[in-house]
């Protein structure tokens, strides 16, 4: 047992414990080779207690692995008891109901040791490159399309490598050198929180983490009740339709706040899709209880504690809780989408605290050429694939627009036009904002985005479309309008889906037209000043600027006061 | 009369620091800056010192300046009317950004405005491919309705960012050509000379950046100019550049962007000097002053280098939220933690320090001039550590009074602490937030903290440095003479020198010597240039990096390569270069991946030898203390009664205990318990740990 800890102690070594696991989480971002890693922050990393409990996560780009990170590790103790557990011991999985949601997640377990006993456990997921499979597409129709399926088992034995395993990979993925890369990150990324705990421990002479992790997770656990508590008590419920894959899927939840928590159910969802846009009940809990947190307590960091907070529930054989053998790949699609169901919900009880709906669900391009894909077989063209991340309009917010081409809830950044044409024979014509597609508001809808894209090889290439609100728009509230669905296109004029894999023909384009946000309040309360700025920043088309917010422009492009009182008037 | 009078000036927000260096020694003074036309406070500061000197302007050998004029505009906006000219589809980058939230919790988040705003971002039909050749010719005619709505557009300044001009910048060089029918050439920036690098937004923003700053830097040079041969001075005027090199007036006047954060590296240069002198191999330099902390690597007396820098974060200290400039730079962590730091419990119950300070006014509660909230300071004096009669030379008067009720109010009866306990909570969370911040900051490096030599400077620094020092496995903490003007003494070491940079994709598989050797052939040639306008006959040091990585990664990892025409044997020489620096970067290298070079530098500057290591003293009997206090020891938390000596009375050599405090008219140095301390040859305060 450690001594007693003093007040300023505990403060110390819980800024020291988050400080450890940012240090581990950049070691990853600086070592993985995986797009989604690096540029998109797609990692997790963070510390537990020998029970499994979680002390400190390190905040990156993605909440998709914030409980469900948290909850792989107890699955870990369950198949092998820490007891059990050696120095020089490394797990890993990616058992998508294990870890976090898909097989190209892989999540890597480290067992700590002070002076021969295990004190601690780090983990670590990354999104690798590729698992085999079908790969980046949302078309596979079970888990076992998707790629190489790795169970709990151990990585590192007493600090032996397990050879077996890593040849497994090797033969099983598109980029055998670029994963197991990865997954040397992911062990060297432990140790190196597993070195700066153990400086910890003796510069404060701990011998484990007992006293500390009930401090933090108790502090963490009042403060989150301290916040509920405050909140008005009851139930509400929202619903949210979104395109699907072969057809609408409906996202339907309830959100009680009752004394110290708050519960959000999802009974009333669509039940599963054919296709991989399904999501394990883990990654569920990651976006719904991200959304609850952003909304009502952003300053307190994710630890056991506060995911007690929020509890998640949903009828299993519906598409955010589906069992094996289910398609998960593209769980994304459908886990960004909580956010804004849950805020459906919040924007009843609290008034003034939510944003409108957004585009969400990302509109990453996967873009590819190849054997047996894009219609080239034996051409001596260059092959490729690469994803890059792109975001449409974000949801107006109470006093503020929406953020134009900007993820939420998702925290990814894009890759710039330059990079992509170096390592890619492709040509993005055009990247602008996109006039006109941001919900009518007070606080008008965030801008998607318009790109034109072509191959300068002057052949067909291909691209895995699994995109949302193409059919369905980011919906406003409270009298916001709509922000403009998404489309995708051939420049010669041709229609193209928003899901599923698609040529684009030798010699032309791919238009692609991001969503918008939803708006805000009522249009016609928007500041005049603001829909004139918003038609000379070509934000808005002239006559959008009268007929959805009832503002008349002189010849000058200035506000006419006189006209737009009537116009608003007359409605 | 000499010939080596050297003259240094630093603008700083508050002062403007003023140090003439002779052979055998220096003056040093503080005028207030002057806001409105910087260039009086400078003009103003140097009459006042050469006449401390007895001299006159004329004699003057060389006047190595640093200003935060550009970063000021930059911050408050107040650069010059500014258009963008870029290819058609993509005037929209600079907006855009990266797509990116930087604060993932926040649904409030807001990005910062773009420096150009939309109507002012005009597109061309213009395309060149990722290889360089030309996909669409420039419509010519579109650049000539361009330039006259530019010129009866009020626009003051011009920045021109085609996509792909890092391989050929023909359309951009043109386009400069015909705009400067309509605009002077000397406000037209171009992307392919400010910042010839690949990834548009970032070269889109350092440009238009350039651009921003340019009339105003341009009009403040010609007055400093005008204004110093006034006062009788033929001496070269040298500006000193964020990456810690200096550079003539002409560069300055193009590239003005190169200037920003020159303050700061004047600091680091100073560290660079001591841990020279000192015979410092592995340095942290650390500078806390009132408002933020400031920690530099330096390996080798060389501080860190970096090639990228934001500035003017929205969200202040939060990365990405700033503009962000490709430009040489000396790498730093800047952290809000200063003496004037304001302290606040949170809703978690825990005690939180800055990123917002009290600043000069109302300032820390023991100021007396209004401020109620406890800032480090007041932690400070309620611990003892500062003597509330002898703050800053005595000539601030403090109220422990004042900080006993802030600190009770906002602190410590919310915990249910005493005050001591709560003041000494404020400083161990301060410290311990600065501290993490440089561990972050060395593993995103490849670096350790441990086992170096902290140099630590500023106001504040020498009151928390051995703690911090602790925190971070560092054993020793030098704390130089004279560290509150450590910037300008800094500027007098500077090496007149040009960093040019060039992206070209070249993979180690197919390496052409050929093709690098242009390259490089080119690059010297830009920068020895741009060198001799300052520096026109002494010896030259070239040093080459190579910005590589394994094929499929994102990010490069900087490789310092050999000088030299190289052969196509080379390549493997190239390989080692990589391999070793990856290995010590993340402890491995990956057999059989491709490895490829994406952007290149050359670094020339004059080769300006460092300080020779000056011997230890002799040990030397310390004098009595001139008096006694009690105060709380920082590592242990309890009261111990410490000696204080003047630093003055301290001979070379000498040893002192902790606890004990050194006082001078700055500053006043803390040393722990468990800590021994005194000057060294140099008279820097040399800390060291005897205990653990």
């Amino acid at each position: 047992m450690s001594n007693t800890l003093g007040e300023i102690e505990i403060q110390i070594l819980w800024n020291r414990l988050l400080s450890v696991v940012e240090e581990q989480a950049q070691t990853l971002v600086r070592t993985a080779f995986s797009t989604a890693a690096r540029e998109a922050g797609d990692i997790s990393a963070g510390v537990f207690d020998m029970q499994g409990r979680m002390l400190a996560q390190a905040v990156t780009g993605t909440p998709g692995h914030i409980n469900s990170m948290a909850r792989a590790v107890v699955h870990f103790l369950n198949d092998f008891p820490a007891e059990t557990l050696k120095d020089g011991d490394v797990l890993i999985t990616n058992d998508p109901w294990k870890g976090t949601g898909h097989l190209f997640d892989l999540t890597v377990v480290t067992p700590i040791f002070l002076d021969g006993q295990a004190v601690a456990l780090f983990a670590s997921t990354t999104h690798v490159v590729d698992i085999g499979g079908l790969g980046v597409s949302a078309e596979g129709r079970q888990i076992y399309h998707e790629g190489l399926y790795i169970p709990l088992m151990y990585l590192v034995r007493e600090g032996r490598m397990n050879e077996d395993l890593i040849g497994m990979v090797r033969a099983n993925v598109r980029e055998p050198v670029q994963v197991v890369g990865d997954i040397y990150a992911l062990i060297a990324c432990n140790e190196k929180g597993g070195v700066r705990l153990v400086e910890m421990m003796r510069e404060y002479h701990l011998t484990d983490l007992q006293e500390l992790g009930e401090q933090v997770i108790a502090r963490s656990r009042r403060a989150m009740a301290d916040v509920i508590a405050k909140l008005p008590q009851g139930r509400w419920s929202a619903s949210m339709t979104i395109d699907g894959f072969e057809a609408p899927v409906t996202l339907a939840a309830t959100l009680t706040i009752a004394g110290d928590r708050v519960l959000v159910d999802f009974t009333g969802t669509s039940g599963l899709s054919r296709y991989a846009i399904n999501c394990p009940i883990c990654y569920t809990e990651a976006y719904t209880s991200f959304g609850v947190k952003a909304a009502l307590a952003p300053w307190i960091p994710n630890n056991t504690g506060t995911l007690d907070a929020v509890i998640v529930t949903a009828p299993e054989n519906t598409i955010v809780n589906a069992p094996h053998p289910a398609a998960v790949y593209a769980r994304s699609v459908i886990g960004h989408m909580l956010p804004d169901v849950v805020y459906g919900c919040l924007d009843q009880a609290i008034p003034d605290l939510v944003p409108a709906e957004g585009t969400s669900s990302l509109w990453n391009l996967s873009l590819l050429a190849g054997h047996g894909l894009t219609g080239t077989e034996g051409s001596a063209i260059r092959s490729f694939n690469v994803t890059t991340f792109h975001s449409g309009g974000a949801g107006a917010r109470p006093k503020q627009d929406g953020l134009s081409a900007t993820p939420f809830p998702s925290g990814v950044r894009n890759v710039p036009v330059e990079i992509t044409e170096a390592i890619t024979p492709l040509v993005v014509w055009r990247k602008e904002l996109r006039q006109g597609s941001g919900g009518a508001g007070r606080q008008r809808g965030g801008l998607g985005q318009r790109m034109e894209i072509a191959n300068r090889e002057g052949t067909a290439f291909g691209i895995q479309a699994r995109f949302e609100r193409g059919e369905y728009p980011a919906r406003g509230r409270h009298g916001g309008a709509p922000g403009a669905t998404g489309s995708l296109s051939l420049g010669s004029g041709g229609a193209m889906k928003v899901k599923g894999f698609q040529v684009i023909p030798a010699g032309d384009r791919l238009i692609v037209e991001m969503p918008g946000g939803g708006g805000y309040g009522d249009p016609f309360a928007r500041d005049p000043a603001q829909v004139a700025r918003d038609v000379r920043f070509g934000l808005i088309a002239p006559e959008q600027a009268r007929a959805q917010y009832g503002v008349a422009l002189t010849a000058a492009g200035e506000p006419d006061a006189e006209a737009t009182a009537r116009l608003r008037a007359a409605r | 009369m000499t010939q080596t009078a050297r003259l240094a000036v630093d603008i700083g927000g508050t002062f403007t620091d003023v140090v003439l260096q002779l052979p055998e020694r220096a003056f040093s003074t503080k005028v207030l800056t002057t806001h409105g036309a910087p260039e009086r406070a400078v003009l103003e500061g140097t009459n006042l010192i050469l006449a401390q000197a007895g001299l006159t302007a004329a004699d003057l050998a060389l006047v190595i300046h640093g200003t935060t004029l550009a970063t000021n505009a930059l911050i408050e906006r107040k650069g010059a009317r500014t258009a963008l000219v870029t290819t058609e589809g993509f005037r929209d980058s600079l907006e855009i950004a990266y797509e990116h939230r930087f604060e993932q919790y926040d649904l409030y988040m807001e990005r910062p405005e773009p420096l150009v705003s939309r109507p002012w971002r005009l597109e061309v039909p213009e395309r060149m491919a990722a290889d360089g050749t030309v996909l669409l010719p420039m419509r010519e005619e579109a650049l000539d309705a361009i330039g006259k709505q530019v010129a009866s557009g009020d626009i003051e300044a011009l920045a021109i960012s085609f996509l792909h001009s890092y391989q050929n910048a023909a359309h951009e060089i043109r386009a400069k050509e015909i705009l400067s029918r309509y605009l002077p050439a000397e406000v037209i920036a171009i992307s392919s000379e400010v910042c010839p690098e690949i990834r548009e937004y970032d070269r889109t923003s350092t440009t238009v950046a350039n651009a921003y700053v340019l009339p105003l830097m341009e009009s403040y040079l010609r007055r400093l100019e005008e204004g110093l041969s006034a006062l009788g001075s033929r001496a070269p005027l040298l500006l000193i550049m964020s990456s810690g090199g200096v550079t003539t007036v002409e560069t300055a006047r193009r590239f003005p962007i190169r200037l920003v954060e020159s303050g700061p590296a004047g600091g680091a240069i100073l560290a660079q000097l001591i841990a020279a002198e000192s015979g410092i191999d592995r340095a942290l330099a650390f500078d806390m002053g009132g408002t933020t902390a400031k920690i530099t690597l330096i390996d080798d007396m060389k501080p860190q280098q970096a090639r990228h820098f934001e500035i003017a974060r929205a969200a202040r200290f939060v990365k990405g939220s700033g503009i962000p400039v490709r430009i040489p730079v000396i790498d730093m962590v800047e952290i809000g933690a200063g003496g004037g730091s304001i302290a606040r419990v949170d809703g978690l119950s825990r005690i939180t320090v800055g990123p917002d300070s009290a600043g000069s006014m109302p300032g820390p509660a023991c100021y007396g001039r209004g401020g109620t909230l406890p800032t480090v300071t007041d932690a400070d004096l309620l611990l003892h550590w500062i003597d509330p009669a002898h703050f800053a030379g005595g000539q601030i008067s403090l109220f422990p009074e004042a900080s006993a009720t802030a600190c009770a109010e906002t602190v410590a009866n919310p915990l249910a602490m005493s005050l001591e306990q709560a003041a000494l909570g404020i400083t161990e969370i301060v410290t311990e937030t600065m501290a993490n911040a440089a561990r972050v900051h060395a593993v995103e490096n490849g670096k350790e903290t441990a086992g170096r030599t902290m140099i630590a400077f500023g106001g504040a620094a020498p009151l928390h440095a051995a703690r911090m020092a602790q925190k971070l496995g560092i054993d020793r903490v030098l704390v130089p003479v004279g560290a509150g003007v450590g910037s300008a003494h800094g500027f007098l070491g500077a090496p007149i020198g040009y960093e040019v940079v060039r992206t070209r994709l070249v993979s180690l598989n197919a390496f052409d010597a050929g093709l690098v050797n242009d390259l490089f052939a080119a690059m010297r040639e830009e920068a020895e240039a741009v060198v001799r306008l300052g520096a026109p006959d002494v010896a030259l040091q070239e040093v080459r990096t190579g910005f590589m990585r394994y094929r499929g990664q994102g990010h490069e990892v900087p490789v310092i390569l050999p000088d030299g025409v190289y052969g196509a044997g080379d390549v493997a020489v190239f390989r080692a270069a990589f391999e070793a620096t990856y290995h010590a970067l993340y402890g491995r290298t990956i057999p059989k991946l491709e490895i490829e070079a994406l952007t290149w530098t050359l670094s020339l500057a004059e080769a300006k030898p460092l300080p020779a290591r000056i011997p230890d003293p002799p040990p030397a009997a310390a004098p009595a203390p001139s008096g006694r206090r009690s105060l709380i020891d920082p590592g242990t938390g309890t009261a111990l009664e410490a000696a204080i000596y003047e630093r003055a009375a301290l001979p070379a050599g000498a040893r002192i205990q902790g606890p004990a405090v050194i006082v001078e008219a700055e500053t006043s140095t803390l040393v722990p318990l468990g800590f021994q301390a005194g000057p060294n040859a140099a008279g820097h305060i040399l800390i060291e740990r005897t205990a653990r």
